[in-house]
């Protein structure tokens, strides 16, 4: 090895350590900052380390590139947290993309001389790269509502799915036995675009936690065998993080559903409605007077926040509500279920940005034993995660989901858009309860209203 | 294990120094499994409070597939030099996508995970 290389694989040595230390100082909100910062600096250290690669002699592509994607991934930084369950999604596809594309690149330029290891490795990575960039595609369109949100099902997609699955299985195979015959190369790859569509669109937007985790485990596992592509040690560090962060919160994702992955990607939640359920009797109407007398006069107040939040961009007025009722003394704490939302966390990230500070966020398992000496649960645009049925009826469809429960606390609020069903399409037992009140309107506007109905009282 | 030092043996034969040579492929499954061990350590250490701001981050750090393809923007080809180009860049500018506005909205996220009294203090002011 010459000097030169030593420097490069320096360079890539002190990248996975800091994308390590990086990743671990996101253990605490207080580190987050500074050692993802660290994380940053290792990247830059690589990029700097690479444009010194003796192998390089043109450096035209390289600036068109990096220019072009600085320039795209900087507005991209910049879309409200409301936006960011796309925007992640797109991320997502823009990462398999550059991994597909080196894949694609080194097959036109070595052909079967790569040799049947690295050719395993590269198939491996440009099929899950491919399937990433068009799954993540659909789920970004599903998110941004540009693609209907309600799974997409028809007669017989089971069977097209496992066709097409058996089809990349077979060019795959067929190729590795012909190194040189591109053609089932490329089909793999075609095969590949169109599993990703099909992954995807069967399911519910109210499952896109999941997907879009195992869309992320998928991009990283995609860089990583680049990494056994190109030999590359920090490719194949970076790439499992990648895949096993993704993975990891696939898992708990579905942990906080209590379904399977299969039942996730396979099920079709949301398309077959079972109104199998003993919901029943009126809905008890309440005036926003009456709310603001029962919060203004509680000890203890918990929101609950969903999805609903978010699209009513409701979380500053949330927040100034919160803190209205803190300086009356009232103790204001925000319950968060983990599938809250369209992404792991996405709950947490808005009321953060509308000021909350974090020690008022709590988890569901911190906040469910203190609901019984709450005195008011406001549960703003939540449903299924604050649904009861869970808990009592082991016929719904959502039975064993662990929930957070609003039911126990003195007294309930909901603030909903109307009388409709949620999203997921389920009747909700706990808007019929006697300790429930409903606030129909835009949950935004009701709790302005309710910040100056709380200072008149 | 036979079959396996033969697979190797024909693989070396039919394509000289490209293929990846038996000692590096068990190094870099060594580094695989223990970095998928860390990943497993370190990441569900992540309270779900932090959940978004670590995808991102994963995100940002898995653009370093950046440096692959760089390299493929950049070299000299004997066959489909432009082909082989135009990927390249292709893939530097969706790896710097991932890079620039992965880390860039990762920090912007983690900003606003404030303490009570930073919050207090800065609406003081």
């Amino acid at each position: 090895m010459i000097f030169g290389q030593y420097f490069l694989e320096a360079t890539y040595l002190i990248a996975s350590c800091l994308f390590v230390m990086g990743l671990k100082s996101l253990s605490h909100p207080d580190t987050a900052r500074r050692g993802m910062i660290m994380a940053a600096a290792g990247m830059a250290a690589a990029l700097v380390g690479t444009l010194f690669h003796p192998e390089i002699h043109n450096y035209i592509w390289i600036v068109v590139g990096l220019i072009v994607g600085s320039s795209i991934g900087i507005p991209m930084a910049m879309v409200p947290m409301t936006a960011m369950p796309q925007r992640t999604a797109l991320s997502h596809a823009f990462g398999a993309l550059a991994a597909s594309m080196v894949g694609l690149a080194e097959y036109v330029i070595h052909g079967a001389g790569l040799g049947p290891v690295k050719m395993g490795a590269l198939g491996l990575e440009v099929m899950l790269g491919s399937l990433t960039v068009t799954g993540s595609l659909i789920a970004a369109g599903k998110l941004q509502e540009v693609i209907r949100g309600t799974p997409i099902m028809f007669k017989g997609q089971h069977y097209v799915n496992l066709a097409l699955f058996l089809g990349m299985i077979t060019c795959f195979v067929l190729w590795m036995i012909n190194p040189a015959s591109g053609i089932y190369f490329y089909t793999l790859v075609g095969l590949a675009f169109l599993f990703g569509v099909m992954l995807v669109i069967p399911i519910g937007s109210a499952d896109m936690p999941v997907v879009m985790s195992l869309l992320n485990s998928y991009a990283g596992l995609s860089s990583a065998a680049t990494g056994f592509v190109l030999g590359n040690n920090v490719l194949i560090i970076a790439g499992t993080l990648d895949g096993f962060s993704g993975f990891i919160l696939s898992i708990l994702m579905c942990r906080a559903m209590n379904r399977s992955i299969t039942n996730v990607l396979f099920g079709g939640f949301g398309a077959v409605v079972a109104t199998d359920t003993a919901a029943g009797g009126t809905m008890r109407e309440v005036t926003l007077d009456d709310v603001a007398v029962q919060l203004a006069y509680a000890n203890q107040v918990v929101f609950v926040p969903g999805y609903g939040m978010a699209t009513a961009q409701a979380q500053h007025a949330c927040r100034e509500l919160g803190d209205l009722l803190e300086e009356r003394g009232v103790s204001v704490k925000y319950g968060i279920h983990p599938v809250a939302g369209r992404m792991p966390g996405h709950m947490n990230v808005l009321l953060a940005e509308a000021n909350v500070p974090y020690s008022s966020l709590y988890e569901m398992e911190q906040i469910n034993p203190e609901l019984s000496t709450t005195d008011v649960a406001v549960v703003i645009g939540a449903n299924d995660v604050v649904n009861p049925d869970a808990r009592d009826n082991p016929k719904s469809p959502i039975a064993g989901m662990p929930i957070i429960e609003v039911d126990r606390a003195k007294s309930v609020v909901v603030l909903k858009r109307g009388k409709g069903k949620g999203f997921s399409g389920l009747e909700n037992p706990l808007f019929f309860k006697s300790v429930t009140g409903m606030l129909y309107g835009d949950a935004k506007s009701s709790l302005s209203n309710l910040v100056q109905a709380v200072q008149k009282v | 294990m036979a079959l396996i030092a033969a697979f190797y043996t024909f693989a070396e034969q039919t394509s000289g120094g490209l293929t990846l040579s038996p000692a590096v492929l068990v190094a870099s499954l060594y580094v695989f499994a223990l970095a998928a061990f860390l990943g497993y350590q370190v990441i569900s250490r992540v309270p779900p409070l932090l959940h978004t701001p670590l995808m991102s981050a994963t995100n940002a750090i898995s653009g370093i597939s950046l440096i692959g393809s760089l390299v493929i923007a950049g070299s000299r080809y004997e066959h489909h030099q432009t082909l082989a180009s135009v990927l390249g860049c292709l893939a530097v500018t969706s790896a710097m996508i991932n890079v620039t506005g992965g880390f860039l909205i990762t920090d912007r996220m983690l900003k606003m995970f404030r303490k009570k009294e930073t919050v207090k203090a800065e609406e003081k002011k």
